[in-house]
């Protein structure tokens, strides 16, 4: 169905072997329109775990999408409504391919990572968990991974249970098996790469304990997919959430990847057109997957950013992407010693991705990132959307730097400056 | 690279280090507590209160030098005000004490102090709201 043009690409069969040399950030940064703008002051970007910035080839993708083949998709018989079919499906097919799922069906579009967690807690949680069970979370996630189960706990009397945060930012792995001794855990729901202390969790572990229990496991992977080399079969998970626009893709689109067995088995999540094969005014049969949990139209043009983003990262190589983080949190953390009272949050930098948070002594966060912006320096500062994981921390809020590819050093040298600052400007 | 005085204006950083009013009151006639959960700020405000009148204000609590220093200015601008004088205080009215321009995101740090005074002065319920 495929036919010749200029958006739907042939995609390779087999996984592109990462390229072998690194790549160098300042040519990536270049290709960032974003950061070509003409602005009174240079933007130091370094908030890019809320969201990323978006290439060149991502925007022309959506662009070439909606100048040449814009039409509804599954639908029309005409010639632009099947490229745009294909091209939607050919997105697909490139996430799928780079979180290593086993098949295009098992990777179901949603809006955001927020959205493909909802989706497990309607669809699954509302069919499969009843009052008595329990759900293992952890102190560090997002409010993203942790209200929606809170409404099911509340609606069905399950109990949440936590995997505490150690002082020094890690999971206190030791308390796990206590958390699923009494066998009515259901599910384990844990962050692969913590948004505020940058911590990498030992995803593969968590699986074995979680199945030796019978129970599954949900991986957010908002952080992680983006940042690293993800792949759903080695690390045993059985639920995967991400999102588009920290992989520098657009907004608007994420995804939920789940084993094929459990999609079956689970009920529609919404229902409407698209979902369903077969409607009579009685009631419906429902789609093959992954179209039963596709409802209405989807977000196509954003759905093909976001493989033209896969397509992008792919090229620089997950590894190198990864390498490129880690060096920069190092070097980070690293330069942030010679400023004075400050206090960097989490792990030492080996056990980490590109993300430092900290506090600056008495300096409200928030005036922290005042003066930075001052000094063009974007820092995210507040809570992170952890409330929970702040005040185990005991801080109320902190600010925090993190990297994608396409930030070099000489922002993180803007950041310390501004730092210095930010003492001047409050010392009392 | 521009002075602090483009950023924070001198008073507001006078205030927000050196805040008039901080602290709690015994016994206070209304007190009231609020946040600001975007960035964690936390403010409570304590009042006497006779015939009507303000006889002494205090607040507390964590926040950017904003909403500290608008809690502050307020504090010190309404003490020996009537009440009905409080609910008829603007958010114009603490800008203009700040003097400075405000975003949106800090927008919502400087009228923290205003949102729990009223809130404080009609009580929850009674209270019409702020718009913003
Ligand atoms: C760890 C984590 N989980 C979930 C989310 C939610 O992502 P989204 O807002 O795209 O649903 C984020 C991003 O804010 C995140 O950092």
């Amino acid at each position: 169905m495929t036919r010749a043009s200029g958006v739907s690409v042939a995609i390779p069969e087999v996984r592109p072997a990462a390229p072998r040399a690194p790549f160098d950030p300042e040519v990536v940064r270049r290709q960032f329109p974003i950061f070509r703008a003409a602005r009174p002051k240079p933007l130091h970007y370094l908030d890019s775990a809320a969201t990323s910035q978006k290439p060149d080839a991502v925007l022309a993708a959506m662009d070439r999408y909606y100048s040449t083949c814009n039409a509804n998709i599954h639908r029309g018989i005409y010639g632009i409504a099947e490229e745009a079919t294909a091209a939607y499906e050919d997105a697909r097919r490139r996430v799928a391919r780079f979180v290593n799922a086993a098949s295009p069906r098992e990777l179901i579009f949603t809006r955001n990572s927020t959205e493909a967690i909802n989706l497990v807690a309607y669809a699954w949680g509302r069919s499969q968990i009843k009052a008595g069970d329990a759900i293992v979370l952890t102190e560090m996630e997002h409010h993203s991974n942790l209200v929606p189960w809170q409404i099911l706990a509340q609606e069905r009397g399950v109990e949440l249970r936590f995997i505490p945060v150690t002082g020094g930012g890690e999971l206190d792995l030791a308390a796990l098996p206590g958390l699923l001794a009494d066998g009515r855990v259901k599910l384990v729901g844990v962050v692969h790469i913590s948004n505020v202390l940058g911590t990498v969790n030992p995803v593969a572990e968590i699986a074995r304990q979680a199945h030796a229990a019978q129970a599954l496991l949900l991986l957010d992977a908002s952080q992680s997919v983006p940042h690293c080399p993800v792949d759903v079969q080695a690390l045993g998970c059985d639920f995967m959430a991400f999102t588009g626009h920290k992989l520098l893709g657009p907004t608007g689109i994420g995804a939920l990847w789940a084993r094929r067995a459990l999609l079956e088995a689970m009920p529609p999540f919404l229902g409407g057109g698209e979902m369903i094969r077969e409607v009579k005014l009685a009631g419906s049969q429902w789609n093959e997957l992954p179209w039963k949990f596709e409802a209405g139209t989807m977000a196509i043009a954003e759905a093909v950013g976001f493989g033209a983003a896969i397509d992008y990262l792919e090229s620089l190589g997950m590894e190198h992407v990864f390498a490129h983080d880690k060096a920069l949190a190092a070097a980070t953390m690293e330069r942030l010693r010679e400023v004075p009272d400050l206090t960097i949050l989490g792990p030492p930098a080996a056990k980490r991705g590109g993300v430092v948070a900290f506090t600056l002594g008495t300096i409200h966060p928030h005036d922290v990132a005042t003066v930075l912006d001052d000094e063009g320096v974007a820092v995210r500062a507040g809570h992170h959307c952890a409330m929970p994981l702040h005040e185990k921390l005991g801080v109320p809020a902190s600010a925090r730097a993190s990297f994608h590819c396409y930030t070099v050093p000489a922002e993180i040298d803007a950041l310390v400056r501004g730092l210095h600052r930010a003492r001047k400007v409050f010392a009392s | 690279m521009s002075g602090s005085e483009d950023l924070f204006r001198e008073e507001i950083l006078e205030h927000a280090k050196h805040p008039r009013r901080h602290g709690t009151l015994s016994d206070p006639d209304i007190t009231f507590e609020d946040s600001n959960p975007l960035c964690g700020d936390r403010l409570r405000i304590d009042l006497h209160v006779k015939d009507g009148r303000i006889r002494d204000i205090c607040f507390s609590g964590v926040g950017c030098s904003i909403s500290q220093a608008a809690a502050s200015m307020l504090c010190e601008e309404v003490e020996g005000k009537t009440l009905e004088e409080v609910k008829r205080l603007t958010r114009d009215d603490v800008l203009e004490m700040l003097g400075i321009e405000l975003g949106p995101v800090r927008l919502k740090c400087g009228l923290l102090a205003l949102k729990t005074l009223k809130a404080g002065v009609y009580g929850i319920h009674q209270w019409p709201g702020e718009d913003e």
